[in-house]
């Protein structure tokens, strides 16, 4: 692809300015005429039945205009697949307010409407639910004997067990087990859920929706309250955070819909930080591996079993175990995975699901096997590399891990480590330095682009994605202006709107690949139509040429070869009458491909601990990124400082803890849940090894979303091991863990 | 939250006025606790009485040499009051220790003594609690008690005071001032606080007319010899496991007078006498700081998830003891604990 200057750059947010200045709004911040506001009355307990809900005492508030429950409340589709959403795993999905069953704890169970928020949130204290209990099982430890492998998952384990590994185990020179273990974790983006429902007619409805999806939020909706598609439109334009939490359509969405069309007027419905405990979370999981390796440190059997949950209504599961097919080169390998059905919501997506669990289980195992071999642990990687996908025995199509570990380990200077555990020291601080492998994905899902070019020589670029924080706008107006041969001021970049051409939810990091992909073919779509036109013109330059012999740039079309042979764009429209030239584009993957398609990464961690009294301090963060081309340096390497924070939180910090007598979250603040505040927060240095992959996708990209948090808990885990000599396998690593003997 | 009405008190006699004639009623400073307990329902005050106009936000000097600080003194000014930070760094770094610069600025010195215990189970409505509902049991003991008591609780309550400044406080010697129907009274910080005992859902002893309206330091305020050290699960922002205030006058390497009190630990800050006495007359030998932590310590008793908190608070007090011995008090910039 020919270079104007604009791909490549680190570039500031083109909404930066609009964040920052309040300008830029979301869900809950759009006041229409009339509006109305919910509140949700949430169940308080895990299972059983509604006998009665008591709503007199709530009704005879001043101000409250209706209270929903499902004795009460407009007609719902039946089907479970009305309420399948685009990422919804198998089963039979929530439905608020559709019946008596009691699911989960904090499970909406009615929805007060009234004038005001603080009304609403009065009225709600005051409905009473009585309830039938049944005895409920939340217990995933106590439960783990009883996990069974989902027969509902569509995309079951893998079954790329090879060789003898259990044979090669025993026969093996250096050989670890262990079982690690992770909580339950919410994603706690800063926005708090929220949908306002805008009522227009009977027949029309437009929602301002948290979501990283406004057409799968769409589709739930029209679907749900049985309704066109496109009668519905769903904006979110502006996202707080979300990390997979607003993947599926979340119950504001629905609630307040189905108050707005029942009431005849908009409704805004926001949950309280409470409530957003009671939505989707990462599964607590537990992994027992065992590895083995030669006495030079080959593995020789590599075995990895996890164990997740999920709730009895949605068999969700993502991948813990395939990487430990993947990552390093091993003859022998053999994997598991099953699943605990618990009186819990379903769990979802949160930021690299499944890479980062796995990873984290592989990596700290891997450290254990490299002390067993009395080898430095980025040797042992280094013996074991693997070049080849040995799950499809297929090439990468790029894989430039053995420069992230160079970059990485030289930035972080790795080679000055002592190997033995509790041999470094800073006062009363041990000292330990730690590493780990990260791998993603890297997809490419079908999705579908606008782009429009004006006479002025204005571009407008659409697709219905969101940007939910990496910088999905900025990319958008770079791609376009490069494209196109316009400053970026002259770009304005649409999204988050279900009107636009469709796209899949923000996830997996397959935006860039996927969105990308389809503004690419748009905009060159838009060029092929200036060439013609600029061909057209009498003693044309740019006679004969072809599209990949012009390049476009500073509103030219020229010649590569020959820049004196130029046409503007300009006069190329006005030559053609051309108004605007408008093209769209869809892309998908390449089905064909002989190559797999990975993201990796090397993380190295430094921890400071107190030695008395096991106070741990990550002191520094190297985090070497090979993810092909990266569009814009500065967001991307800000998606992995996020990130790298979010793998700190996973290491040290985060857990939802449940109490079994009520089965029921008691984390449900952010006081309770910690999240690393800025004292927890030191140096981190991304580095994005140079990559290039022309067989991946037209712009070469493979996303950077996930892969940050990928491999950090781990690094982090093992630089505390090398730090005390103490392995603790059951995160988050908390003083008083390093305090037992 | 509960419908509630708002009023505002124009002096400390119509602010007694107003709370002695609605035992339902609230007063309100900063509300950086009581506005989240009314969102969560767990306070349902049928009015609140706006007491932040009233002339409260003095600090001066007393007669005896101490320092007088009036009730709605933002945290943050008291914090870095000149006379605090030259002659009671210990409670300057206490507040420093604690919440967040914006949350220091909105709570008041008064609001600070009242505030409520973070029990898990006290927030959650859903759930049993004899502080929050009187007899309908303790969630915490046989539930989630990581953050909990193992010094004076009772079969009632396991809740801890999760203030730091009313740590330095304690270990201050503090008076709490305050005014009710029958008139101006002064409490020993000792006395304010309660244990919980059978009567969990009462935190202290100030009575339901009376308005906290200053807190008086004595004369000492041990500057050179002193530390306030909090150990958490995360480098700020956090409640402490367990914190430790140390203030101790030292005359040639012999401890002339000792000050130790705990937080985290208790339903108020834990002071134990017994153990500050043999600390005096001796010299700062980490032997004696050990003796002092079993002292102290003799009497903890864990509840499962909070066990560790007993080792946690020994080590934690012979490391902090140290740190005011050699005149290093532990900075509440650097987390690296000194």
């Amino acid at each position: 692809m020919p270079a104007a200057g604009y791909l490549g750059k680190p570039t500031s947010r083109v909404d930066g300015r609009a964040k920052v200045t309040g300008t830029a709004k979301y869900a809950a911040e759009y006041d229409v005429p009339g509006l109305a506001h919910g509140f949700v009355v949430s169940s308080a307990i895990a299972k059983g039945r509604i006998t009665t809900i008591h709503t007199a005492d709530a009704l005879a508030v001043a101000g409250v205009l209706d209270i929903f429950t499902h004795e009460h409340r407009p007609k719902l589709a039946s089907s479970d697949e009305a309420y399948k959403d685009e990422v919804a795993p198998p089963g039979s999905p929530l439905r608020p307010l559709y019946d008596d069953r009691i699911l989960f704890s904090g499970q909406p169970v009615a929805l007060v409407v009234a004038e005001e928020f603080e009304i609403a949130r009065f009225a709600a204290s005051l409905v009473r639910v009585e309830y039938e209990h049944e005895a409920h099982v939340t217990d995933f430890e106590a439960q783990r004997e009883r996990a069974t492998v989902s027969k509902q998952d569509e995309d079951p384990t893998p079954s790329t067990a090879r060789g003898n590994p259990a044979e090669a185990f025993e026969r093996a020179a250096v050989r670890v087990n262990g079982q690690y273990r992770m909580p339950v974790e919410h994603h706690n983006p800063m926005e708090p859920f929220a949908a306002t429902a805008v009522w227009e007619d009977d027949d029309r409805i437009t929602v301002f929706d948290k979501t990283q999806g406004a057409q799968n939020s769409r589709n739930y909706v029209a679907d749900v309250l049985e309704m066109p598609r496109d009668r519905v439109r769903v904006l979110s334009p502006y996202v707080g955070g979300a990390f997979g939490a607003g993947l599926r359509p979340q119950y504001q969405l629905l609630l307040a819909v189905l108050a707005a069309r029942a009431l005849k007027r908009s409704v805004r419905v926001t949950l309280t930080r409470q409530q957003m405990f009671t939505l989707g979370y990462r599964s607590a999981n537990i992994h027992e591996l065992a590895l083995g390796a030669d006495s030079d440190g080959s593995l020789v059997s590599f075995r990895h079993h996890a164990v997740g949950m999920t709730s009895r209504f949605e068999d969700f599961q993502r991948d813990f175990v395939h990487w430990s097919s993947l990552l390093y080169r091993c003859e022998n390998v053999e994997l598991g995975q099953s699943l605990v059905k618990l009186d819990q919501n379903t769990p979802c997506d949160m930021r690299a699901p499944g890479g980062a669990e796995g990873a984290y289980a592989i990596e700290c195992a891997m450290d254990e096997l490299a002390y067993a071999a009395k080898l430095d642990p980025l040797e042992l990687r280094l013996i074991n590399y693997s070049d080849k996908d040995q799950i499809e025995d297929r090439p990468y199509s790029s894989k430039q891990l053995r420069e992230c570990y160079r970059q990485g380990a030289e930035k972080f200077g790795w080679s000055d480590r002592n190997p033995q555990p509790r041999s470094m020291r800073d006062g009363n601080e041990l000292v330990g330095w730690g590493m780990a492998t990260g791998i993603w994905e890297a997809m490419q899902v079908p999705a579908s682009a606008k782009a429009v070019l004006t006479a002025n020589g204005n571009v407008e670029i659409a697709s219905a994605t969101a940007d939910i924080g990496p910088g999905t706008y900025t990319w958008m107006t770079q791609l376009a202006a490069e494209m196109l041969g316009v400053p970026l001021e002259n770009v304005t970049a649409k999204l988050g709107d279900s009107t636009l051409p469709d796209a899949p939810v923000e996830g997996g990091s397959f935006t860039t690949s996927s969105v990308g992909s389809a503004i690419h073919a748009a905009c060159r779509a838009v060029q092929r139509e200036l060439l013609g036109l600029a061909q057209k013109m009498a003693g044309s330059p740019l006679a004969g040429a072809k599209l990949d012999d012009v390049v476009f740039a500073e509103g030219k079309i020229r010649y590569k070869q020959d820049e004196s042979r130029e046409v503007s764009v300009a006069d190329a429209m006005r030559a053609g009458k051309a108004e605007r030239i408008e093209k769209a584009a869809s892309a998908a993957p390449n089905g064909d491909s002989k190559y797999s398609h990975y993201t990796h990464s090397a993380v190295f961690a430094e921890v400071k601990i107190d030695e008395q009294l096991g106070v741990i301090r990550v002191t520094r963060m190297v985090n070497a990124v090979a993810a092909g081309r990266i569009l814009n340096p500065k967001t991307a390497a800000s998606q992995i400082l996020g990130a790298v924070v979010g793998g700190i939180g996973m290491a040290l910090h985060e857990e939802t803890v449940t109490d079994q007598r009520f089965g029921r979250f008691v984390t449900r603040n952010l006081a309770d849940y910690h999240v690393p505040v800025n004292a927890d927060v030191h140096a981190i240095d991304v580095i994005f090894v140079e990559e290039k992959d022309e067989e991946i996708n037209p712009l070469g990209v493979k996303g950077v979303g996930e892969i940050g948090i990928v491999g950090t808990a781990a690094a982090i885990a093992n630089a505390v091991y090398h730090a005390t000599g103490k392995r603790v396998r059951d995160l988050p690593i908390t003083l008083d863990k390093l305090m037992r003997d | 939250m509960n419908n509630f009405e708002y009023t505002r008190a124009s002096d400390v006699a119509d602010a007694v006025r107003r709370i002695a004639s609605d035992p339902a009623a609230k007063f309100v400073a900063g509300g950086t606790n009581l506005i989240d307990l009314m969102k969560e329902n767990v306070a349902r005050p049928s009015r609140l009485i706006d007491i932040t106009h009233l002339p409260l936000d003095q600090i001066d000097e007393t007669q005896d040499g101490g320092l007088r600080i009036g009730a709605l003194v933002p945290n943050s000014d008291l914090a870095q009051h000149p006379q605090i930070e030259a002659r009671y760094p210990l409670l300057g770094s206490a507040i420093l220790a604690g919440a967040s610069p914006q949350l220091r600025n909105m709570a008041s010195t008064g609001g600070n003594l009242l505030q409520r215990t973070r029990c898990l189970y006290f927030y959650d409505t859903t759930t049993p609690c004899n502080k929050r509902e009187p007899g309908s049991g303790c969630s915490a003991i046989g539930g989630i008690n990581r953050m909990h008591a193992i010094l004076g609780t009772s079969e009632h309550c396991i809740a801890t005071h999760p203030s730091d400044m009313c740590v330095a406080l304690a270990a201050l010697e503090a008076r709490v001032l305050a005014t009710g129907r029958s008139g101006e009274r002064s409490i020993a910080f000792a006395e304010f606080h309660r244990l919980p005992g059978d009567t969990p859902q009462l935190d202290s002893n100030l009575r339901a007319d009376e308005i906290i309206t200053a807190i008086e330091l004595p004369p000492e305020g041990f500057a050179k010899n002193y530390t306030y050290l909090k150990i958490r699960d995360r480098l700020s922002y956090a409640f402490a496991l367990v914190s430790i205030a140390v203030g101790l006058d030292i005359e040639g390497g012999t401890i002339k007078e000792a000050r130790l009190a705990l937080g985290g630990v208790a339903h108020k800050p834990w002071r134990n006498r017994e153990a500050e006495a043999r600390l005096e007359g001796a010299p700062a030998t980490r032997e004696n700081f050990v003796r002092a932590a079993e002292t102290v310590l003799r009497e903890a008793r864990g509840f499962g998830h909070n066990d560790f908190k007993i080792e946690l608070a020994r080590r934690g007090i012979l490391r902090a003891l140290a740190q005011a011995a050699r005149g290093t008090p532990q900075s509440q910039a650097d987390k690296r604990i000194r």
